[in-house]
């Protein structure tokens, strides 16, 4: 029997027995799947880099100091807060689901902080704490109405919007603003603290190594289980120009103040998130729920349970993300949290490849779709624009966004890609 | 005509299920269905498009709760009230539709709920089970890292298939596994029903296919209108199976193969 031979051909891998498949080896190979990938519409960090690259051209043309060392450290200052709030939308995203409360969530969050440390003397921590489990029972109450009543995520979080607006000036009184002490350890994290170079750069070397010490493990495990393996050569490549773009970053940044410790802990939360997402039963159940609700639910997934843990992951992030703006800006005020800080968190993590169809999507969207989103409002900000002008820009990157989402979802689709 | 189970169906009912009803609003979709299935036995469920059958597989695999009726599981009466219990308990299940999430791939799906260390996941020993499953069922399948999605509808049907068998299940249920297959494939999947047998499973198949249900069903189980309508035997006449299934002797598949003799002897 033919078929025979072909299961148990001796020497050939497991996973190379079908000789119709092109296999891509080595590193040609690797960028000929790329484009054809990017050609199928799975345009994965693409977008990004190419919106990066544009916007500091244009920025800096208009004007030099958007590339200054300093304000590119403001800029990181700046960004994790909304990156913040961004990774929890990336979580209600792959569901399919949406949040719009995040930025009354955030500035809830922010008077909430103001309300227990600044005036009723609570310890920080204390503060931060009852601030997280606000957020967590802000995701469980919106996660209940979805499951229970089955309402759209996008009216009751927008319910949500308005009530916690309203809890937020309740709570912050008739004064309106309560200002945080500068010397106090956070607002000086959230202004100065600058980590030191030395750990900068080694921080800048690791993703590297560890993407090389990856690779050959699991190289060595594959070979172990009669499985192809990539070439080292792909691996090796990539590591070297991660590591070359990341310490040429820190380089660069240290010419003027060094690399932030807020914008050090946002990306250790996006690390997190990431191998949550990628590495874990839970992250593995969200894709499913967000694909195809129904299949997940009969491979015996909790769909309800996911649904829940993805709704309080958001406003828990969102609430995160209001202490970090108020550190950022040394009060709790009536305005945190209001104007374009939803639209940016959404836009970030939608322009950083996360769909709004549920199903696709990653930590590093909300990563470097907050650099795109904060690129352009300091750039509009340097030339001395006003917010309308900003808010109708941002307002076109989101729909521009949005239309290369779907899109590429259309054409997915045709490629038979999902 | 009714035959009693006889032949390898005699091991020990592993499934008995007593007046079990399925009400849609309005549409009665099972009425008082009998079913018992044994360990070592294939039963075959056939019946017209919409008799119910895939009803009454939902209702057995915990997606759908019957309206009335008892499932009695290794001889305790036990509540299916969701997927996962029933997956628990031994009871894995071939949808029609599949349920398959596109986005994923042949890995992830063939695993998704049962995923080897979910704290940090064993991708490597999942794709090493994942080939060796789907070899046992001659797949035809490029990679097994690519999307649901860019796979062909029969692909699918076996991915769909090996993720029932990933559990090592007491029963197990095809809800027309071999609609979409290949020759050499669907014949795999009918060694693989006896191989499940022949391990003292219990299957229950789905099949319009009248030469694939003769081939491995113990016992055929007709259904109509949500009814049960008889118990047969491969041994049955083709001719009697059809009559069961749609309710007269005189249907639409006699006329037409009375018509084709007729032509037959017409042109002699
Ligand atoms: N979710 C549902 N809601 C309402 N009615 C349903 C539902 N599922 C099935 N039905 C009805 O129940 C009846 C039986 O459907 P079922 O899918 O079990 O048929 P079937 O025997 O599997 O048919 P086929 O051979 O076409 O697959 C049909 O009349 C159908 O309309
Ligand atoms: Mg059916």
């Amino acid at each position: 029997m033919t078929q025979d031979t072909q299961k148990s051909a001796p020497g050939l891998q497991l996973d190379r027995a079908d000789t119709r498949v092109r296999h891509d080896a080595g590193l040609s190979g690797a960028l000929r799947g790329f484009v054809d990938q990017v050609r199928s519409g799975d345009l994965g960090m693409l977008p990004v880099v190419i919106g990066l690259l544009f916007i500091s051209t244009v920025f800096s043309a208009l004007n030099p100091v958007f590339l200054a060392p300093n304000n590119l450290v403001n800029l990181l200052f700046d960004a994790a807060a909304v990156g913040l709030i961004a990774l929890g939308v990336v979580c209600v995203l792959l569901l399919g689901e949406i949040d719009l409360s995040i930025g009354s969530m955030s500035g809830l969050a922010s008077a909430i902080t103001g309300v227990l440390w600044v005036n009723s003397g609570l310890p920080l921590p204390i503060a931060i704490l009852a601030v997280l489990l606000t957020g967590a029972l802000v995701g469980l109450v919106y996660g209940y109405l979805r499951n229970q009543f089955e309402m759209p995520s996008f009216v009751a979080t927008l319910a949500g919007l308005l009530a916690l607006l309203g809890l937020q000036l309740y709570i912050l009184g008739p004064t309106g603003s309560i200002n945080m002490p500068f010397t106090s350890p956070l607002v000086r994290f959230g202004q100065i603290l600058i980590m030191p170079a030395w750990l900068s750069y080694l921080l800048a070397i690791a993703p590297g190594a560890l993407l090389v010490y990856g690779g050959m493990r699991r190289n060595q495990q594959r070979s172990a289980a009669n499985l192809s393996s990539q070439g080292m050569s792909v691996v090796i490549t990539k590591a070297i120009f991660l590591t070359v773009a990341l310490v040429f970053a820190v380089y660069y940044l240290e010419q003027g103040r060094g690399v932030p410790w807020m914008f050090g802990v946002f990306v250790l939360l996006v690390l997190i998130l990431n191998y949550a997402l990628t590495r874990t039963k839970w992250g593995r159940s969200m894709f499913a729920v967000g694909g195809n609700a129904e299949a997940a639910r009969r491979s015996g997934i909790n769909v309800k349970r996911i649904r829940l843990t993805a709704f309080v992951a958001c406003s828990t992030f969102a609430a995160l993300g209001g202490v970090f703006a108020a550190a950022r800006l040394a009060s709790a005020s009536q305005q945190a949290g209001t104007g374009d800080v939803n639209l940016n968190a959404i836009a970030a993590a939608v322009i950083g490849g996360t769909s709004l169809f549920g199903g696709r999507g990653s930590a590093w969207s909300a990563l470097l779709g907050v650099l795109v989103i904060m690129a352009i409002s300091n750039g509009l900000t340097l030339l001395n624009l006003s917010s309308s002008l900003r808010y109708m820009i941002t307002g076109g990157v989101l729909a521009i966004a949005v239309i290369v989402d779907s899109l590429a979802r259309r054409s997915r689709a045709s490629h038979g890609r999902a | 005509m009714t035959l009693e189970a006889t032949g390898p169906g005699d091991g020990e009912p592993i499934l008995r299920l007593r007046g079990i009803g399925k009400q849609f609003g309005a549409v009665t979709a099972l009425e008082d269905i009998e079913l018992d299935v044994h360990a070592g036995e294939v039963v075959a469920l056939v019946g017209d498009n919409g008799a119910g059958k895939s009803t009454l597989v939902k209702v057995l695999a915990g997606v759908h709760q019957p309206t009335s009726g008892t499932i009695e599981y290794l001889g305790r009466q036990v509540t299916l009230d969701t997927p996962g219990k029933a997956l628990e308990m031994g009871i894995a299940t071939v949808f029609q539709d599949l349920a398959l999430c596109e986005n994923l791939d042949v890995v992830a799906n063939l695993f998704l709920g049962h995923e080897i260390s979910p704290w940090r996941m064993d991708e490597v020993q999942m794709e090493v089970r994942a080939w060796t499953l789907l070899q046992e069922l001659a797949a035809r399948i490029p990679s097994v890292r690519e999307p649901i999605a860019s796979l062909s509808g029969g692909q699918r049907q076996t991915v769909a298939i090996a993720r029932s068998l990933l559990l090592d299940p007491h029963i197990i249920m095809l809800d027309e596994p071999t609609a979409a297959l290949g020759v050499a494939q669907t014949a795999e999947v009918l060694n693989l029903i006896e191989r499940v047998r022949d391990r003292g499973h219990g299957v229950i198949l789905i099949s319009h296919n009248m030469e694939d249900v003769r081939a491995v069903a113990d016992r055929i189980v007709v259904l109509r209108l949500g009814k049960n309508n008889g118990v047969y035997t491969a041994d049955t006449s083709h001719q009697e199976l059809v009559s069961a299934i749609t309710g007269a002797s005189e249907n639409s598949v006699s006329r037409r193969a009375a018509r084709k003799l007729e032509e037959v002897g017409e042109d002699k």
